[in-house]
Formats: C-alpha cells, structure tokens, sequence
C-alpha cells in the first residue's frame, strides 16, 4: 500500500477545513449547544473571521448581504431549535430572489433525534420547502461529499439556498482523512437551443414595438453588459424588475425603469403597447406584471431564463429559451439587426414625456424623494445601497439612480421588513472599501434593530438612512386608498428615540431634523467611517404612486 | 370518501408520474412538499427501492390539471430526482393494486 499522509479530524474540523477550501474568508452566526464543536474549530481556524450577529435571522441576512454583494455563496451558521427556526425567513428571502447561501445548523445528537430532545426541531422537514436543496448529516465521511456539493448546488443554475443540519455527534465523530475533495463550484448551464436563439433574433428584427424585460437573473449570470448590448443594438426601450435595478444605468436613454406595481406611468403604458417582450432572467412576478391577462397585451414573448420551470409558468411564450442568459445574450446579439428603430423610441419618449414619474419635493432634501436624491448626490457608483422593506424601498427604487449591477441589495420576493440592516452590514463586511448605505424605515429598523450592535462590533462601513414616518406606511397607503382610510395598527403611537437607540449600541447618530443644512449635514454623516444613523422624519401622508392596486391592470394606474 | 364518489373519481381524467429517484430518507418529503404547497392532492403513490437500493422509483397517480406540467417541471428540479416519465391513465401500475384497496 502506498503511504500516504492521513490526519484523524472531527466532523467539526472537516466542516471547517472544507468552508476554508471552499474560500470561505468571513462567516455569520450564533453559537449555541449543538453547534459548540464547529465553533470551537472555528476558533481555531487562522482563515475564517466569524461575525456574531445578535440574533439568527440577522446573521442570515448578513450572508445574504455578502451573497448579493458579490455572487458568491456565503454561509450562515445556527445552533438547533430556535437557532435554526431563527434562521428560517432569511432562508425563504434567499430562495425567493435566488441568492447563494449555505445554511450550516447544528441538530441534538443522532441518538436523540425524534425524542423531543432540548433544542430539537426538525430543521430539515422545515427547511424542504424553502431551500433549493437540503441535507442532514449521518456521518463525518459524507461532510467530505455533501460541503463542496452544496456550494455546487447553491451556486450552480439559477442560485438559491441550501441548508446542511450536523448533528452533534457527528461534529465530534473523528475519521481518517487520506484526501479532500475540491471545492465545490458552479456547473456550467446546458448550452442554449441554437435554433430558438435564430428564432428569437428573428422575430425581434421583425417586431415594430419591442420591449427588453430584465429581472434579477441578469444581475447572477453577470449579464449586465450582454444586456446592454442587445438593447443597444436592436434599439430596445428596456424595463427592470426590482431585483434588476442598475443592469441597465438608470440615466440610459433606452431605459424605462422599473416595471409594475410602482414603475412609472410611462413604463407601464410602453408595455401596453409593445408587440415584442423579450424577457431576460425575469419571472413574471405578480408585482411587476398586474393583473396577468392584461400584461402585454399585445406581445409575442421571448422568454431567455436558466430555470426551465419559470418558461411557460404565467405566461406562454411564442419562444422560450433555457439557458444562462448571458450566454443566450452573446448569441442572440450577433443575430440581431442593428436597428435605431426610431418610430418605436420617439413614441416612448413621447410617453416619457407626457406621463413622467413625479417626484415631487425631489429638490427639498427634507422629503422622502429629495432624501434620496440628496443621498444619491453624496455618491458614486461605486456605493452599495440597500433597503429594507416599505415605502422607502418603493421610493429608492423609483429615485435613486442605480448604474452598476450588484450596486442594489434588496428583498424582492419575499419583502422581509429586517433585511436591511444585516445585508448591509454583510455587503459592508463582503467589500470593506464600499460606502454601504441603508435605506430603512422606522417599521423596518426595528425587525433587526440587534444587528446594530453586530455593525459597532464589526466597524461596518454602513450608513443607514432612517425614513421615519411613524407609520408602516405601506399599510397606511393601504389602508388609506383601499380601506376607506380606516386606519388600523399601522400608525405608531410609542416610538424609541433613535438617535438614543443608536448611540447606545455605540454607534454615531445625526438627526436631520435638527439640522440647519440637511445636505451638508448629510455629506458629513456619509463621509464618516465606520457605522452611521442618520435619522430623518417623513409625511406620513406622502404615499408610493403611481401604484396599480393589488390585482388590477398595470395600464390602470392610481396617482403619480 | 368524502364528498367524490369512488366512480366519479375515476371519471376524472388521472395521469400516472414515474420518478427515479435516489433512495434516501427525505425524497418523498421533497416530492409529495410539491404537491401539498399546491393543494394538488396526490391520489395514489407507490415506492419501492429498485436494483440495488440505491435508486427507488415513485409511482405517482395524480389528476389531470392545467398545473400538472409545471408540477413536473418542478419535480425535475428536485436534486434526488434523476428522471420524470409522464403516462396516461390507462397505466397498469395502480389498476393491478386495486385488489387490496377493496
């Protein structure tokens, strides 16, 4: 037998060494009894910083934040019981906006699992739904199979979240490791269908009224520049989802915004007319189309996604192409007849024109919209910005002008009021040389309002913008249009002081409201490093509009 | 039964699923999770390891539903799912069990 150098590990140091090879450099968690042995190998690794959130979700959204800021799958870390359940609804948000993630979560003992033992809940049966994938461990060997093979899984195709659940027993178990897999990595997406690729070119040089629908798997497939290619070419007016904000730079002459619920008059009316959508990584959410049968009306329909089961799943498409879509981009392009299409494009910037998004107050920095605008002035591109979920989501997305790909972090999907904070300090710890700014609101700051202590720890280069209304104004507006202003639990009658709040977890605070010259007020606090809040009061009134009401025809739009 | 007659159920137009799959604890869950987030009742469902038990195969006897083509979609996506065949209602496989189900 040929000798060859053996070294007995634990579970535990596999889970860790295999999180090394993988390139794995900073990990989020909170330690608790079924997890104790992979911290303490954690500790012991010279590779991996470990942040500790103050809570399990936070430290989800962390990795999430690390995810969406760079690509990569990043890993979250969770004891049993509460640990994982903790966990759970920054799993679900991953899964629903495709986010590489891997969940690693400690279980009780083998032995004990099914006794209703302390801290025992069935991870795995709850994580099915929510998960692209997910295992429980049953020995030390499969770790070698089953790590690299969830980071292949969470990264490969359309990304998403794959939870592993170790019991304790197993972390401690040692065995003879002779050698190590490779790290796990993206397989490549089957090569798209030539002959739809033809067709498609075809019928977009045939189209007299196309439009470019692009969602957020532009933004994975790191497609953006394919993107703006084919729409530069075919001259194609361009809609974005929310998940696809800065694929195509927001000050583009070819770019209509964003699309459905709160896109502009103009985007919305410029699809009612199209003949042509040609839909890139998108999936015909309810949000961005309204009421489906009324969802352009008129078109034939490309349909270009990596995950087979989003063609055809609202809408049937006259061709539907499975592939990654910056490979479908590089093909379909060349196809393409350069078109100026100069009928089409005087029409929409007619429609630009007569049914502008209105911002009103954009000049006042004291406004919602002038807010953001007055942030926006403080930057370049080169700044991250995040949100939570509400009305200021609504409002960035309309306002902010986005122009790079990965400059946007928010939850689309599953819209989980929380996110915000967390993701930004992931994307800050992810890209330290990143202004990372948080957009929240005073609903949202509070859902993860620990992970204020997690930013002072860590030093995260994080701005967060408080849009304080005292309401959940999203319900409010609700409540208000559709309602008959029946205001109920959406206006706060107690609120913290948040700029105590936010000096007690040792982190600095400007209040604009007290501020003789908001913007220069503003520069400063961006200019800061390390964590900021800056807080500012808002109208309550001032509602999200244009807005199409839940269920109704995007065409058919309330204000704006 | 509850409110379907057994002959009206039978007048529904079934179709039969044929899954290869790998065998662990944790398959059918993910299968069936499918079916049930849909409330897309599964009729009948037979499992059974098959060569040397690292495969098994899944009989799935579902009723015809303008869903059934994405639920089988989305059964591929599945990792442990190695294969989907769709049959008619006419396939044996649930006729020649009926005998211990009277």
């Amino acid at each position: 037998m040929a000798q060859q150098t053996t070294e007995t590990l634990s579970g535990a140091q596999i889970t860790v060494r295999l999180l090394e090879r993988q390139g794995v450099r900073t990990v989020a968690g909170i330690p608790g009894g079924a997890i104790l042995p992979i911290y303490d190998a954690l500790s012991r690794s010279p590779g991996i910083h470990h942040v500790l959130a103050r809570h399990e979700q936070g430290a989800g959204f962390i990795a999430q934040g690390m995810a969406r800021a760079t690509g990569v799958p990043a890993v979250c870390l969770a004891s049993s019981g509460p640990g994982a359940t903790n966990l759970l609804t920054a799993i679900a948000d991953a899964k629903l906006d495709s986010i590489p993630l891997v969940a690693i979560t400690g279980q009780v003992p083998r032995a004990m699992i099914g006794t209703d033992a302390f801290q025992e809940v069935d991870t795995y049966g709850l994580s099915i739904p929510i998960t692209k994938h997910n295992f429980l461990i049953n020995s030390a060997e499969e770790l070698l199979e089953v790590i690299p093979r969830a980071f292949r899984i969470a990264a490969s195709g359309r990304p998403g979240p794959v939870l592993v659940d170790i019991p304790k027993d197993v972390q401690n178990q040692c065995i003879e490791i002779a050698a190590w897999p490779e790290p796990g990595v993206a397989e490549p997406a089957a090569a798209p269908d030539p002959a739809l690729v033809a067709r498609a070119a075809a019928m977009i040089n045939a189209a007299e009224r196309p439009i470019l629908y692009l969602g957020g798997g532009v933004v994975h497939s790191g497609a953006a520049p394919q993107a703006v290619a084919l729409a530069e070419k075919a001259g194609l007016p361009t809609v974005m989802t929310l998940m696809a904000l800065g694929t195509l730079p927001a000050d583009h002459t070819l770019s209509l915004g964003m699309l459905g619920m709160h896109g502009a008059r103009y985007a919305n009316l410029a699809l009612d007319e199209c003949d042509l959508l040609i839909a890139v990584g998108a999936r015909f959410d309810d949000r961005a189309t309204g009421k489906v049968a009324a969802f352009c009306p008129q078109a034939k329909i490309i349909h270009i996604d990596i995950d087979p089961s989003e063609l055809d799943k609202i809408k049937t498409a006259h061709v539907g192409i499975a592939g990654d879509v910056a490979t479908v981009l590089k093909m379909l392009t060349p196809e393409v007849e350069s078109h100026l299409r100069k009928r089409w494009l005087s029409h929409v910037n007619g429609l630009k024109a007569t049914h502008p998004l209105r911002m009103p107050g954009v000049e006042d920095a004291r406004t919602h919209y002038g807010l953001i605008r007055a942030v926006a002035d403080c930057l370049d591109d080169e700044a991250t910005i995040a949100t939570d979920v509400g009305q200021h989501q609504m409002w960035v997305a309309q306002a902010y002008p986005l122009r790079r790909p990965r400059q946007w972090l928010t939850s689309g999907g599953l819209g989980t009021m929380g996110f915000g904070l967390p993701a930004a300090i992931g994307a800050a710890l992810a890209e330290p040389e990143r202004t990372v700014v948080c957009f929240t609101g005073d609903g949202s700051i509070l859902m993860n309002v620990q992970e204020l202590a997690t930013a002072a720890e860590e030093g995260a280069n994080v701005k967060i913008v408080l849009m304080n209304n005292a309401t959940l104004g999203l319900v409010y507006q609700q409540q208000t249009l559709f309602y008959g202003e029946r205001i109920f639990a959406s206006r706060f009658k107690g609120q913290p002081d948040f700029i105590k709040v936010a000096e007690g977890f040792g982190i600095a605070a400007v209040d604009l409201d007290r501020a003789g010259d908001p913007r220069g007020t503003l520069a400063e606090a961006l200019s800061m490093r390390g964590p900021v809040l800056i807080h500012a009061s808002i109208d309550c009134e001032q509602q999200v509009l244009p807005m199409v009401a839940p269920g109704a025809a995007n065409k058919d739009m309330i204000g704006g | 039964m509850n409110a379907i007659s057994q002959a009206e159920n039978r007048a529904l137009a079934r179709a039969v699923l044929e899954l290869d799959v790998n065998n662990h604890a944790g398959v059918m869950s993910h299968v069936v999770g499918l079916f049930s987030r849909r409330a897309y009742n599964v009729e009948g469902i037979l499992v059974m390891p098959v060569g040397d038990g690292r495969c098994s195969r899944i009989w799935l006897q579902v009723n015809e539903d303008g869903r059934l083509e994405q639920m089988i979609r989305q059964i591929e996506k599945l990792e442990d799912v190695l294969a989907v065949r769709r049959h008619g209602a006419e396939h044996e496989v649930f006729e020649r069990l009926e005998a211990f189900f009277r």
